[in-house]
């Protein structure tokens, strides 16, 4: 009897389990042939909430057949992160693309496929295209996604409190300097040296675009019509290198991290910012904020910002869902992601045509300059950091010790401009 | 009669078809070996030859011989920070060697310490660091350092030495001494553990005899113990050697790839991974990187080499 019995219950579990596994393959093949996953690779863990939802719940309720993933490393660790699963075949479908040659360089090996087909991409200018695209500019890579400006971020309370007005030009920004040295309670400037790059990104590159005057300066330095020893850049580290006595204690060991806080718990004035600080911002300060223009070196001299073209999204060449891929990135040139992303990131600024309404003031008045002044992109990441050693790399480590007082302004632009003359035939000469 | 030999002639046939192949030696040796060929051995000489081999851009690969290592070594662009790297990691390995190892014995000596209460808490404390993960220690030190609001300066500043606190992690001056001593504080654990062990290995009636003879304690350490543990100090010092020129994550973790200010805690690992997998505008080179990583692991059989030849064969093993 009771043989008889278990014998009855397995055979009844082994029927249970049969259909199971048939209703489960069943559901996998249906599965596969419906939906489509596109994985994004990115760097922006800071944007993960944002993508996962906003972005992608919108681009769903067109598109609800696509399911997108959003998949994202540490900055600092991107490139090798992405570099290495692509190598190995198990990179996402979509890539999110660093500017200029990082990207370049995988559309050269085959990882990238062209964009120039994919609807959409007229919506965009070539200079906004000219991050992403070969070097006689015929073939697009990636759609352009956003751009960050650099400008000065202030704490309104504290310039309040001591009656100080934003600077215009260089003169005023050091007279307010002084004052609030002079006051002593607070920190002048927020900023560290420890991390260099926010000394050459957030320094350097953020006032240096008014000395050689944006683009003009940009493309003679291309052309190898300037050099890193004129004028307009040895002022730029002079000026850097004048920041010193109004950083924060320590300023050699602050890393980035050190200088939000100092800025968002109210410690400090002036923070010299990019403007994807302004989220964060948002977030953390409870006093007010605002910003002002990098200052101008005289009274009424025109005045340039570095609006960067910072992010943009290209295919995996590899991917096996490329039509659903190419969906997504028109989807992405489309006024409507635009408007979504800068609204959901303030102080990321879309690129393309469409004008789209920036709600948080303080980014609007951000993108507002790209009305008042001229735009440029940092002059290393075009062509120039091709070669060894690598320009971004040493601009990083000479603003770094430029600010922290171990070289003077000529031997850091001497020695930017040896590095570049070792290896680029236009300033070899 | 027959019926006797047979079996003893059977016997010494099986008997020397096993001495003619060892069959279980082989069998014994075949797991380990595959495992340290796959992971060990094969990626080791492929390093090697990728390290021959140079990259174009569109990522096709050509043989070029020697020629990485040539430019490593000439190239002033390269070799300049080669030999930053190689020098700072010098530095590091005397600081390891000097304060890491100096204190373990230190400790061990005093954990050996026949009245000591406690022995075993604090070998554990100290021990601690050893098993934690470098991001943390990176992070603890980086905070206690921190000038804006480490406790290190206010505790300073309780003492009245307030003045002598920098910004230790971000003076070019101090920078390397500070990752040192981190990296001393956190490893300190190992050497004390092996030495200690070495210590309880030493016969008490050694001790006693020559404090018999009228050794005092220095005496007994200086002529006894040492002499007795330098084979245990030789291994400490190789495996310093060895763990310091492949170091890299505290460096990473605590001043990042770019090892600043201006490379001055650049270490061949760092210098490696800048050179392998790039950094941020830097591309990285799998071609390169293969050369640095065998100028690695030259540089590091060298000092294994001497340390096998000029000092492990001169140390005189006592068993008791």
């Amino acid at each position: 009897m009771k043989t008889l019995h278990s014998k009855a219950f397995r055979r009844r579990a082994g029927q249970l389990l049969a259909t199971a596994s048939v209703v489960a393959a069943a559901l996998a093949f249906a599965n596969a042939a419906s939906a489509q996953t596109l994985t994004i690779e990115s760097w922006r863990n800071d944007d993960a909430d944002v993508w996962n939802t906003k972005i992608i719940p919108a681009f769903n309720k067109k598109h609800p057949n696509i399911k997108v993933q959003f998949k994202a490393d540490p900055p600092t660790e991107y490139n090798a992160a992405l570099n290495a699963r692509l190598a190995g075949g198990t990179a996402g479908d979509l890539i999110t693309c660093r500017p200029f040659d990082a990207s370049l360089d995988l559309f050269k090996k085959g990882n990238l496929v062209s964009v120039n087909d994919v609807k959409g991409l007229e919506n965009f200018s070539d200079v906004a295209k000219s991050a992403w695209s070969t070097d006689d500019g015929k073939t697009t890579f990636c759609m352009p996604m956003a751009s960050v400006i650099h400008g000065f971020v202030y704490n309104k309370e504290i310039f309040d409190e001591l009656k100080l007005t934003p600077p215009k030009t260089v003169a005023e920004f050091h007279a307010v300097l002084d004052k609030i040295k002079a006051d002593g309670k607070y920190t002048p400037i927020a900023m560290g040296t420890a991390d260099q790059w926010e000394a050459a990104t957030m320094g350097f590159q953020n006032i240096g675009v008014n000395y050689w005057k944006g683009e003009e300066g940009r493309k003679a330095l291309i052309e190898g019509k300037q050099k890193f020893t004129d004028k307009p850049y040895v002022d730029a580290f002079k000026e850097l290198a004048s920041w010193a006595p109004y950083m924060g204690d320590g300023y050699k060991a602050q890393k980035y991290p050190d200088t939000q806080n100092l800025f968002t718990l109210g410690r400090a004035a002036i923070y010299p910012a990019g403007s994807w600080d302004v989220p964060i911002f948002r977030k953390q300060a409870d006093f007010e904020f605002d910003a002002f223009a990098p200052p101008v070196v005289n009274a009424g001299d025109k005045c340039y910002i570095s609006d960067h073209t910072d992010i943009a999204i290209g295919i995996n060449a590899k991917s096996q869902n490329m039509e659903a891929a190419k969906t997504f990135l028109s989807w992405v040139a489309s006024p409507e992601f635009a408007e979504i992303y800068a609204n959901e990131l303030p102080g990321f600024f879309p690129l393309s045509k469409a004008k789209v309404d920036v709600k948080d003031p303080v980014a609007a008045k951000f993108v507002g300059w790209r009305g008042t002044c001229e735009s440029s992109i940092r002059n290393s990441y075009q062509i120039l950091s091709r070669g060894t050693p690598n320009l971004e790399n040493e601009l990083w480590n000479v603003s770094a010790q430029v600010m922290n007082g171990s070289m003077k302004p000529e031997e850091a632009a001497k020695k930017a401009q040896d590095g570049l003359a070792s290896w680029y035939e236009p300033h070899k000469k | 009669m027959t019926d006797l030999t047979a079996p003893s002639v059977h016997s010494t046939d099986v008997v020397s078809a096993r001495s003619r192949f060892p069959v279980h030696i082989a069998v014994f040796l075949a797991p380990a070996l595959a495992i340290y060929t796959l992971f060990s051995i094969y990626p080791l000489i492929d390093t090697i030859r990728l390290s021959l081999y140079a990259g174009d851009e569109t990522g096709a690969r050509s043989f070029v011989g020697l020629r990485n290592f040539y430019t490593l070594l000439t190239d002033p662009n390269w070799s300049g920070q080669f030999w930053n790297a190689f020098t700072n990691n010098l530095i590091f390995f005397a600081i390891h060697m000097v304060v890491q190892n100096g204190i373990g014995l230190g400790l061990a000596m005093l954990l050996s310490l026949p009245r000591l209460i406690g022995g075993s808490v604090y070998r554990t404390l100290i021990f601690l660091p050893t098993m934690l993960s470098v991001v943390i220690i990176g992070f603890i030190w980086q905070l206690i350092l921190n000038p804006l609001w480490g406790i290190a300066p206010s505790l300073l500043k309780a003492v009245g030495l307030g003045s002598f606190f920098g910004p230790w992690l971000g003076q070019e001056s101090t920078a390397l001494l500070t990752v040192s001593l981190i990296s001393v504080w956190q490893f300190v654990g190992i050497p004390m553990m092996l030495i200690y062990a070495a210590l309880l290995n030493i016969p008490d009636d050694l001790l006693d005899a020559a404090t018999v003879d009228g050794a005092g304690p220095f005496s007994v350490f200086w002529f006894v113990r040492l002499p007795l543990i330098l084979p245990t100090l030789g291994v400490v010092s190789i495996l310093t050697f060895v763990a310091n020129f492949n170091a890299f994550d505290l460096i990473y973790a605590i001043k990042g790839a770019l090892a600043g200010p201006n490379f001055s805690t650049d270490i061949l690992g760092t210098f490696f991974y800048r050179t392998f997998f790039g950094f941020q505008l830097q591309v990285g080179s799998p071609t390169m990187g293969a050369a640095v990583a065998t100028a690695m692991l030259v540089i590091i059989l060298i000092g294994v080499l001497i340390y096998l030849f000029g000092v492990q064969r001169r140390l005189q093993r006592h068993t008791f």
